[in-house]
C-alpha cells in the first residue's frame, strides 16, 4: 500500500521537516536570548532591587511558574488582541505570540538560577568592591554577577534543553515548526509510527546540539575555582 | 590609662572618629568610641573576639554605617547618606579583610585592576602598568597571571594588599589580616606590612600578633565590649607591672599559646 520508509523519508518527510526545523529555531533562539536576559534582569532585582521593584518581580515569576504555559501561550495569541487601550489593541503574529510567552516563561525559570547563583557568592566579595569605592551597581556588575553568571550556567543550560522542547507547543497557535508540521504529514498519510519517530529523532539532535554548545560555553567561561565539574 | 602621647604636638590628623555608636541585633557593639588618627601613625586595635574592633573598623568607611557619630576624613565630615561622598571616601582608605575577599573570577593582574578601571577611570594600559608595579611591591610579579583558587593565603592577602594600594589610600584599615593564615605563611604578609608602615603608610591595625604590631606601633587601643578601654603606646602598657588590662590581656595569649610572657626580657609580650 505504502512506499517504504526510506523513500518517504527522503521525499516527503525529511524536506517537510527542514522547513518545520527552520521555524523552530526561529521560535528557539529568540525565546532563549529572551528568556536569558529576562532571568538575568528579574534575578538580579529580586536580590539586589529595590524592596518594592523586589516585590513585583517575585509576583512576575509566580504567575508565569504558576499557570499552564498552554493557557499563556493562549493567552497571548488569543486573548491580548481583545485588550483595547481606546483604539489601540496588540495583535500578534502566532511566532510572536510563541516567542514572546516562551521567553517570559522562561525569564521566570532562569530569574530562580540566576538568584540561587546571587546567593551563593560570598558577601566579602561585595564589600570588597565597595571597600574600593565602587557603588553597589558596579559591584553587582562586575564582581558578583560574572561569578554568579558561571555558578548559574548549568541551570540556565537544563532550562534552554527543557525549552527546546515546549517550543512544540507552539503548534497549538497555528505554528508550522517541527511537530505542527509532523502533525498534519501523519494526518495526511497516516504513517503516525514513522513521523513521530522521525521527529522525535529531530528534537534529539537539536537537544544534542544545544547540550554541546552549552559545555562549549561553560569552558569558555572556566576560571580556577570556576570549572565545569567533569562527569 | 593615661595617654601621654596626645600632648605632643602631632601633625594634622587624617582620619577621627567621634563618639561612634552602634547597635547589631540588640547589641551595643561601639559605645561612644573616639580616637583621632594623626598623618604616618600606625594605631593597633588589640582586645578579645567580641570587642568591636572589626565593627569599628567597617564604621570608618561606612561598609557598617554607624548609628550616630562622626567620621571626618581630611577634617571633612563624611555624611553616609551621599553616595559619592561615600565612593570617594571608600576610595581613599584603604581596607584589608581577615577572608582576604580576593574577587574569585579574576586574575591576581585583574584583581588589581579592576577598580582602576571601573572606578578611577584609568586606561587599560596604565592600569595594567599601575597593576605590575603594585604586585611587585609585594613580591608577587610573578604571579599576575594566576587566580585566587592557585594562590596561598599569604598569596592572597599579599594581592589584596596590592588592590588596595594601587588606589593611592590616606590611611589603610586592616581587619586582623593574619588571622585566616597557616602560621608558616603569616611572616610573609607582616613583612609587606612592616614595608608600608616603614614607608609612612597610615594605618589602624586590628589584630592578635601583639609583639609585631608592638614593634610598629605608635600607639595600642584596647578595646572591650564596644568600648576603647586603654590606649597609650606599646612600651607604656605592655610594660611589666604597669598593670594594664591590654597587659593582663596579652599575657593570657601568650598563655595559650604556651609561650612565656616576657621572652626576651624587653618587657614585652610575645606571642
Amino acid at each position: 500500500m505504502s512506499t517504504p520508509y526510506l523513500e518517504f523519508l527522503h521525499a516527503e518527510l525529511a524536506p517537510a521537516l527542514m522547513d518545520g526545523l527552520w521555524t523552530s529555531v526561529l521560535v528557539i533562539v529568540p525565546s532563549a536570548a529572551l528568556g536569558a536576559a529576562i532571568g538575568i534582569l528579574a534575578g538580579v532585582l529580586r536580590v539586589y532591587g529595590h524592596p518594592a521593584l523586589r516585590r513585583v518581580v517575585n509576583g512576575y515569576v509566580s504567575l508565569f511558574r504558576g499557570t499552564p504555559l498552554v493557557v499563556q501561550v493562549f493567552f497571548w495569541y488569543f486573548a491580548l488582541p481583545y485588550i483595547r487601550f481606546g483604539d489601540f489593541s496588540i495583535v500578534l503574529d502566532p511566532i510572536g505570540a510563541a516567542v514572546l510567552s516562551f521567553g517570559l516563561c522562561s525569564g521566570a525559570y532562569q530569574s530562580e538560577y540566576i538568584r540561587g547563583g546571587l546567593l551563593s557568592i560570598k558577601r566579602g566579595q561585595i564589600r570588597a568592591a565597595l571597600a574600593l569605592g565602587m557603588t553597589t551597581r558596579q559591584a553587582v556588575l562586575s564582581i558578583v554577577l560574572p561569578q554568579a553568571f558561571r555558578r548559574a550556567l548549568p541551570g540556565c543550560g537544563n532550562e534552554i534543553i527543557y525549552l527546546i522542547k515546549y517550543s512544540s507547543l507552539a503548534s497549538i497557535i497555528t505554528v508550522n515548526e517541527l511537530t505542527g508540521t509532523a502533525t498534519t504529514i501523519a494526518k495526511n498519510t497516516w504513517r503516525n509510527i514513522e513521523v513521530f519517530c522521525t521527529v522525535g529523532v529531530y528534537y534529539l539532535v537539536l537537544v544534542s546540539v544545544a547540550a554541546w554548545l552549552l559545555r562549549r560555553a561553560e569552558d569558555a567561561l572556566s576560571v580556577p575555582g570556576f570549572e565545569r565539574p567533569s562527569n | 590609662m593615661a595617654d601621654s602621647r596626645t600632648s605632643v604636638s602631632s601633625p594634622a590628623p587624617i582620619l577621627e572618629a567621634r563618639k561612634l555608636f552602634k547597635t547589631l541585633g540588640g547589641n551595643r557593639v561601639l559605645d561612644a568610641v573616639s580616637f583621632v588618627l594623626p598623618r604616618g601613625q600606625v594605631k593597633v586595635l588589640i582586645g578579645p573576639s567580641g570587642a568591636g574592633k572589626s565593627t569599628l573598623l567597617q564604621c570608618l568607611n561606612f561598609l557598617i554605617p554607624p548609628d550616630s557619630g562622626q567620621i571626618l576624613l581630611d577634617g571633612h565630615e563624611i555624611s553616609g547618606g551621599n553616595k559619592k561622598e561615600l565612593c570617594a571616601l571608600r576610595q581613599q582608605v584603604g581596607m584589608i579583610f581577615q577572608d582576604f575577599n580576593l574577587f574569585d573570577h579574576l586574575s591576581a593582574l585583574d584583581n588589581v585592576r579592576v577598580a582602576l578601571v571601573k572606578v578611577k577611570g584609568m586606561g587599560k594600559l596604565e592600569a595594567t602598568e599601575r597593576a605590575v608595579a603594585e604586585l611587585k611591591r609585594v613580591g608577587l610579579a610573578d604571579k599576575c597571571t594566576l587566580y585566587p583558587a592557585n594562590l596561598s593565603g599569604g598569596q592572597k592577602q599579599r594581592v589584596a594588599i596590592a588592590r588596595a594600594l594601587a588606589m593611592d589610600p590616606k590611611v589603610m584599615l586592616l581587619d586582623e589580616p593574619t588571622s585566616a593564615l597557616d602560621p608558616e605563611l603569616i611572616g610573609e604578609v607582616l613583612a609587606v606590612i612592616r614595608d608600608l608602615a616603614q614607608g609612612g603608610m597610615t594605618m589602624i591595625l586590628a589584630t592578635h600578633q601583639i609583639s609585631f604590631s608592638a614593634s610598629l606601633a605608635d600607639e595600642f587601643i584596647f578595646m572591650e565590649r564596644g568600648s576603647i578601654v586603654e590606649q597609650g603606646s606599646p612600651a607604656e602598657l605592655l610594660g611589666r607591672g604597669s598593670g594594664s588590662r591590654t597587659q593582663a590581656f596579652c599575657a593570657k595569649i601568650s598563655e595559650l599559646t604556651g609561650e612565656a610572657p616576657d621572652a626576651g626580657g624587653t618587657g614585652e609580650c610575645r606571642v
